[in-house]
């Protein structure tokens, strides 16, 4: 099979255009079902996640409300929002930034009313805020510890 | 003084930048490489002259420069105040644009292989990357801006980047990311010039493989430094500043591997120029993600939306006009060689199609959630169940297909195959088998991972059988390290994901926790003191058998800023990697995390040798150019 110099040319740039829709169609797909939608203890609080699904809920630690479970690695705290409350459970290591009154990333999912987390992301330093909790606090937050 | 003398290059270094730009387009004098050749040099020494005011300046903790005192501390070891200099974003930026007009300086000193009239063109481009950054710098990111009243003391360094790895990683990647404005700006050369062919390719390959050998480096470099700072136990997170070096990378491997085709056989002349447009593309999306704010990441230095869309427009500039000079001249471009479907270059059709569908998913899942967010202000995140499930297995099919690829030759290969690829056919099933009766738990990606790794690892030396290996250009031996590394790389990350045993548990001076064939013992827990930190340190006595190794995690707090890291301690043994991190104090001991992986170090190592391959291949290649060229003088 041997194919004219123009026509090679046609096939590849078809080839090379077919690869580029197969790459969107199959992001696509996989997006469907498994990108993790962010919450807010507010939207959780309506019911508006999915029981089960890969999410992640994004808030306040609540002060007073960690609590250390008998295995001493299991805790549970409350992620609040100022409309809504959501009570978390997580197994492991929390990170270094992870303290009451400070914001909090959790990823896991809903089980009943509670979120169980398999991972905590907690701010990296006092700059930083995770841009899904408002970049206006964090600028806010920035321009102080400048002026000081 | 230093500070001012620094700006002063900079601006200097943006004038000459515009010169350059404008000689390109023949306003005020013929343009020439016996002009444009100084500008690029003296740009670059100015860049330098700049980038090393900064680091004296960080040096010196000089608080009266805003950027060191908002990033520095006076009681920093030498070394983070040193590397430092970079770990913010005008400092970072700054090393951006170094490395920027470097690559120009080392385009306009070294290339002597393609016409004056391409390379005029092509410092021209570069000049006109060089300028928009400059801008960037000058006018949104000055890392030279002073304050006044000077502080008593700076605010420090976030401890996470108080590594050894922060004056490695950074560098590395730049000049591999950066380094890929060379052969984004000798594509538009020749686009512009209209001489796309088998000479430009061969003189674009060293600087495509130089660059991506960078890269190589600085993602392995960056994946083993997240893997032992977080203290996650995880070496690849599929984050979008991960992501952000991928992308460019996968490009870069696309192209590398075009390149050749072009270089060799003529073909597939407009897809190179494509895929080197694209490259130096993403490395321009890398940086809008990394360094606009947008992104929740450790390398999100701070917010300011106002950078964002600077980097968004200069993004949309240079790729809107790149892609425009592609629509325009590519009819132009002529066809190259023909070829039969099953030959060396399709083959690399092959290759070149599942990276670009490999790219395209990945790009895809990375700006999706910044899109929506943009547009429906909807909130989501997408992370390892996408990336893995939608990319994962067209990288095991690339994979095995390395099996086949190298092995055909150029144009037609009519000789029977099977003789060659049937053993690694007959591994792989043999290793899929023997998972299946022994560890029917294991993930389908892990399992196939494992199989295709091990079968590729002596698969990638069949190219050298009946060769003389002494007359084995240096080029193929490259490859064949190159390939052997992805083999290597694949059996570390599928032993990772599938073989990790973990133990978390609360532990007090003489417990012991087994984890894998590992018995650990907590000896004791004491307090310990570095240059700017205190830590609780656990003494953990770990053995399988005979012989005991001593580990000790620390959970450490740095004084300024005032912030609590956990620093990991890993044992490396021949066949994996103990991993221990010590967690918080509960009534009854402390909060210990074992981990055994094994065979972990491979992913590295793997890493390791596709960029020695990638080495190999480069110093092979320039050998025989030098060779070339001196024959051709004779």
């Amino acid at each position: 099979m041997s194919l004219k110099p123009k026509h090679q040319r046609l096939l590849l740039a078809a080839l090379a255009i077919a690869a580029v829709l197969a790459a969107v169609l199959l992001a696509m797909w996989g997006l469907k079902d498994r990108a993790a939608y962010f919450f807010t203890p507010a939207e959780i609080a309506a019911g508006k996640a999915e029981q089960g699904r890969a999410i992640r809920l994004g808030g306040m630690v609540e002060k007073g409300s960690i609590r250390q479970g008998g295995d001493g690695v299991t805790i549970t705290f409350v992620v609040e929002d100022g409309k809504a409350r959501v009570p978390v459970r997580y197994r492991g290591i929390t990170p270094d930034l992870f303290r009451e009154a400070s914001g909090v990333v959790a990823e896991g999912r809903m089980r009943g009313s509670t979120f169980e987390a398999d991972t905590i992301l907690a701010k990296h330093d006092e700059r930083y805020m995770p841009p899904q909790l408002g970049n206006q606090a964090a600028e806010h937050a920035a321009a102080k510890t400048l002026d000081r | 003084m230093i500070a001012e003398l620094g700006l002063a290059a900079l601006w200097l270094a943006a004038m000459l930048a515009l010169l350059q730009l404008l000689l390109a387009l023949g306003i005020g004098g013929r343009p020439s490489a016996a002009g444009a050749r100084p500008l690029a040099l003296v740009q670059a020494a100015l860049t330098l002259l700049a980038f090393a005011a900064l680091i004296v300046l960080f040096l010196r903790t000089d608080l009266s420069v805003t950027l060191v005192a908002a990033n520095s501390h006076s009681a920093k070891p030498w070394l983070y105040k040193f590397a430092g200099a970079w770990g913010n974003h005008e400092g970072s930026m700054l090393l951006w644009v170094t490395v920027l007009a470097l690559s120009g300086a080392l385009l306009a000193l070294f290339e002597r292989r393609v016409a004056e009239k391409m390379l005029v063109a092509s410092l021209g481009a570069q000049a006109a990357l060089g300028l928009g950054f400059y801008a960037f710098l000058l006018l949104a990111s000055n890392p030279f801006a002073r304050l006044d009243p000077a502080p008593a003391e700076g605010r420090g360094l976030n401890p996470l980047l108080q590594d050894p790895g922060l004056a490695f990683h950074p560098p590395t990647l730049y000049l591999g990311y950066v380094g890929l404005s060379v052969a984004f700006s000798l594509a538009v050369g020749a686009m512009l010039t209209r001489q796309v062919d088998a000479p430009l390719a061969r003189a674009m390959r060293p600087w495509v493989l130089g660059s991506w050998i960078f890269l190589t480096l600085g993602i392995t470099a960056g994946s083993y430094w997240a893997y032992y700072e977080l203290g996650w136990g995880g070496w690849w997170f599929w984050d979008p500043v991960e992501n952000a070096s991928l992308m460019p990378w996968l490009a870069a491997t696309a192209l590398l591997h075009s390149v050749n085709v072009l270089a060799a056989r003529g073909g597939l002349r407009s897809w190179t120029m494509m895929l080197a447009v694209v490259a130096f593309s993403m490395s321009m999306v890398g940086t809008f993600l990394v360094r606009s704010g947008i992104l929740t990441s450790v390398h999100a230095f701070a917010v300011d939306p106002q950078r964002g869309t600077f980097i968004l427009v200069l993004l949309a500039l240079y790729v809107g006009a790149a892609l425009a000079l592609f629509a325009a001249r590519a009819a132009t471009i002529r066809e190259g060689a023909p070829f039969d479907p099953v030959s060396r270059e399709g083959a690399l059709v092959v290759n070149n199609l599942l990276l670009s569908v490999i790219l395209g998913i990945v790009f895809v899942g990375t700006l999706y959630p910044i899109v929506a967010e943009a547009l429906s202000g909807e909130k989501l995140s997408v992370g390892p169940p996408y990336f893995n499930a939608v990319a994962g297995p067209l990288a095991l099919l690339l994979a095995a297909l390395l099996v086949v690829g190298p092995l055909l030759r150029w144009r037609r290969d009519k000789r029977p195959l099977a003789k060659w690829v049937l053993p690694s056919v007959l591994t792989a099933a043999t290793v899929l088998v023997i998972t299946f009766v022994f560890v029917p738990g294991m993930g389908i990606l892990s399992r196939l991972g494992l199989a295709f790794g091990i079968a590729l690892v002596p698969a990638s030396i069949v190219p050298l059988l009946g060769r003389s290996l002494r007359r084995t250009p240096l080029a193929t031996w490259g490859m064949v390290i190159a390939h052997l590394g992805v083999g290597v790389a694949l059996i570390g990350m599928a032993s990772e994901s599938a073989f990790t045993r973990e133990k978390l548990a609360v532990a007090q001076p003489g417990d012991k926790l087994s984890v894998g064939p590992w018995l650990v013992e907590l000896a004791g827990i004491a307090p310990v003191a570095g240059p700017n930190w205190t830590a609780i340190e656990a003494h953990l006595r770990a053995s399988r058998g005979s012989g005991a190794e001593t580990l000790r995690p620390q959970a450490r707090v740095f004084t300024s800023p005032l912030t609590e890291t956990s620093e990991a301690a890993i044992h490396t043994a021949w066949n994996g990697q103990l991993y221990a991190v010590i967690g918080k104090q509960r009534d009854d001991g402390w909060q210990l995390r074992l981990w055994w992986k094994p065979f972990v170090t491979l992913i590295w190592l793997g890493g390791m040798l596709i960029a020695l391959g990638g080495l190999v291949a480069l110093v092979g290649r320039l050998w025989r150019e030098r060779r070339r060229g001196r024959e051709a003088e004779e």
